[in-house]
């Protein structure tokens, strides 16, 4: 058997990183809350943008510390909301077809995100996933620290995470294939035998079409 | 009497000028070759209207089109896709003149259920500008997208399957063709192994209905693709058109064109290279030198951003087998040069086109399917070639490969085909699997790729041809590579090429031509 590895940002969904983040800012117990967390979070902004430039994993670090102080129940018991607000609407409309197909194969399917953990596996849910890699906030007392527990899943970490997956699986990777729409993720696609290039930067089209690796275009309207 | 098409050359004739992929070579020939000539383009209907009106007027072996139609009734019409007619053909393309007397016929009688839908097959998916091209202005701009788009043959909840023939092969059809109240095809015939049972049974099915027949047990059985009873793919799709044909309420519409390919600039390419003029012979020279020096991408433009200007032969409309008849009879009529007695030698130069490549380029898989499966298929008959003989072909075989339209070709030239040239270790070892890859389907489906089973079946495409064929020679290959991936050899000219040939072939080898494009078919007596 084999697997399918999905990044998720731009590969099966419109949405990235930032908009659940600003999603859980703007929901919290007080208007007032709110107006703080998202005004600690603009001035971050400066911050992650020179950030994004250097290295994902960085970015990711410094765009998950804004929920710190946030509790753990309230992570979970607003993520439902958060899942159907934001990533549900933003699904390419062909995700679904791609997850499937590759279900029908017998693949696992497994969803590789920068994202959190708690939103990943509500989406694999919905799409049928089976298995999910995702970014875990590290909880104390009850409350998000505003850090991410190791391995940070952001560039080739990806790589890695996926290697030990397949090892654990008993997949070849040789047969696994791997999606991604963006130049960062060269890593991931780079250890599976079947990597895809799905609605790709320029950056990652120029490599896929020197590599006569598969370049998928999903429509881009949301369902 | 040898036909006047059949030229035999002496030691004054000129060299022959012959296609290399998108360049033309001159090549010297030995005295006492035979070099076949297309006819010239027969006399185009002199009213397209009015013959399409007749035409469904007075249609065979059926009621008339207007007889068929109830105000409120569904219905589909097919129409073949841009792989045909090659290279495509100047505005108003003859489906669109069809269409447009079609469409008004149909809202005559309150019809207005109508949905057009391209027979792609597992065919790469034609762009909005493609489709615009075939149908034309007014259509594209009513019907596109929601009521005119590509078949999708990979969207199996849109698929349906009709049944099972008695050879055991499974009908799945596009499910709105199935389920419409009448299903109009409206094709358009380039050579003889288009259209009949194959717009419906081929152009609306996917690949489960595929695999019954192109496979290379069936491939293998073909004598030759060009004559429909002697090939067990034409059998086979027959039975399934058939099939689908008692389930189905289906009118045929078919049109014939000429082979008027090349406009007047290029018109010399049609001719004798003895019976040129001073100024076609200084055309041909310049022609030949200018594709020697331009760049690939102008090359390709030169060829294939200029419509031809086929002129139509006919349009015919009633019960499938009943038309094709008159189709096949006027295909034949235009192409087929009769010559008597085999080649152990059969040169040949590649034209630049295939059905696979419109608006891309000519890859090392079709290469080989205009080597091996089009080009030794020209023929009615006995084969052109004798069992065991040589053919000698002109083409770069550049290693190169549109990375959208045949994005799955690259994987099964470059990681199957070195493990095997086998078709049949091919089909059981990587088919099944390589025709089900998530990525491949996903890029047919959204993209314009070429589905992931259509490689092998390009593969098997050349069986006939490779179980025939003794030896293929390749002359101004620009790699060795290629060639030995397809198990041919090189040679530097075409005199070295000839040489080689004759080591297995008897004394004074029997040495024919085939000069074409434009297309040509020789119906051989032994």
């Amino acid at each position: 058997m084999a697997a399918s590895y999905f990044d998720v940002d731009g590969t099966l969904i419109r949405t990235n990183l930032v908009h659940p983040t600003l999603w859980y800012l703007m929901h919290q117990r007080t208007p007032m809350r709110s107006l703080q967390k998202l005004a600690r979070a603009a001035w971050k902004t400066p911050q992650m943008i020179w950030a994004e430039m250097q290295d994902r994993r960085m970015f990711n670090e410094i765009l998950f510390s804004s929920y710190e102080g946030i509790s753990h129940d309230r992570l979970m018991i607003l993520a439902d909301d958060a899942f159907n607000d934001i990533m549900k609407k933003a699904l390419y409309p062909h995700a679904k077809d791609l997850i499937s197909r590759s279900r029908d194969e017998g693949h696992d399917v497994v969803l590789v995100s920068g994202a959190l953990d708690f939103l990943m596996t509500r989406l694999a849910d919905h799409l049928g996933a089976t298995h999910v890699i995702a970014n875990r906030l590290e909880i104390k007392d009850g409350y998000a620290t505003g850090r991410l527990l190791r391995p940070v899943v952001a560039g080739p970490e990806k790589a890695r995470l996926i290697r030990d997956h397949a090892r654990e699986r008993g997949h070849n990777l040789d047969d696994c294939f791997a999606y991604s729409d963006s130049y960062s993720d060269v890593p991931m696609l780079s250890v599976v035998g079947h990597p895809a290039a799905v609605n790709p930067d320029s950056k990652l089209e120029r490599l896929a079409r020197t590599y006569g690796w598969p370049v998928l275009t999903l429509d881009k309207s949301v369902n | 009497m040898s036909h006047p098409l059949v030229v035999t050359l002496d030691r004054k004739s000129a060299p022959r000028t012959i296609f290399s992929g998108d360049r033309l070579v001159e090549v010297d020939l030995p005295p006492g070759t035979r070099c076949i000539y297309p006819k010239a383009p027969i006399a185009p209907l002199k009213d397209v209207e009015a013959a399409i009106r007749y035409a469904l007027n007075h249609p065979y072996d059926s009621e008339p089109l207007h007889a068929k139609l109830r105000p409120g009734m569904k219905v589909v019409i097919g129409i073949d896709d841009i792989s045909l007619p090659l290279p495509p053909m100047r505005r108003p393309d003859v489906r669109e003149r069809v269409l447009t007397v079609v469409l008004q016929t149909l809202a005559d009688h309150g019809v207005d259920d109508v949905t057009l839908i391209i027979a792609t097959s597992v065919h790469r998916r034609m762009t909005g500008e493609e489709i615009r091209h075939i149908v034309g202005d007014r259509i594209y701009n009513g019907y596109y997208p929601d009521r005119l788009y590509n078949h999708d043959a990979e969207d199996l909840k849109n698929m349906v399957e009709i049944g099972t023939t008695d050879h055991g092969e499974v009908v799945e059809l596009n499910r709105k063709a199935v389920e419409s109240d009448l299903l109009i095809y409206v094709n358009l015939n380039l050579v003889p192994m288009d259209g009949g049972h194959k717009s419906v049974a081929v152009g609306f099915c996917g690949y489960k209905s595929l695999k019954a027949h192109h496979n290379p047990q069936t491939m293998r059985k073909c004598h030759s693709y060009m004559d429909p009873k002697s090939s067990a793919l034409a059998t086979s799709v027959e039975r399934m058109g058939k099939l689908a044909n008692k389930k189905l309420n289906v009118f045929t519409i078919e049109t014939t064109i000429n082979n008027r390919m090349f406009d007047r600039p290029l018109e010399f390419l049609h001719k004798n290279e003895d019976d040129l003029s001073g100024m076609e012979r200084a055309g041909l020279k310049a022609l030949t030198m200018t594709l020697a020096k331009v760049p690939q991408a102008a090359r390709q433009a030169i060829f294939q951003k200029v419509p031809s200007p086929y002129g139509v032969t006919g349009v015919f409309a009633g019960s499938t087998e009943a038309v094709h008849e008159h189709t096949l009879a006027r295909c034949y009529e235009q192409y087929l040069v009769p010559i008597k007695g085999q080649a152990d030698i059969l040169v040949t130069g590649v034209p630049y086109i295939s059905p696979y490549n419109v608006n891309s380029f000519l890859n090392p898989l079709l290469v080989q399917v205009m080597v091996n499966g089009y080009l030794f298929n020209m023929y009615k008959g006995v084969p052109l070639l004798k069992k065991g003989g040589t053919m000698i072909v002109t083409h770069p075989c550049t290693d190169m490969f549109d990375k959208e339209h045949h994005a799955p070709y690259i994987e099964f030239v470059h990681n199957l085909l070195p493990e095997t040239r086998d078709a049949l270790e091919l089909h059981k070892r990587y088919e099944e699997k390589f025709a089900s890859n998530p990525a491949y389907i996903q890029a047919y489906r959204t993209g314009h790729a070429y589905h992931p089973a259509h490689p092998f079946f390009m593969w098997y495409w050349g069986e006939a041809g490779r179980q025939h064929t003794g030896r293929v020679i390749v002359v101004g290959a620009d790699n060795e590579y290629i060639p030995k991936l397809m198990g041919w050899e090189t040679a530097r000219s075409m005199n070295e090429a000839l040489e080689m040939a004759k080591d297995t072939a008897p004394p004074s080898p029997d040495i024919v031509l085939m000069h074409m494009p434009p297309i040509v078919m020789a119906e051989v007596t032994a």
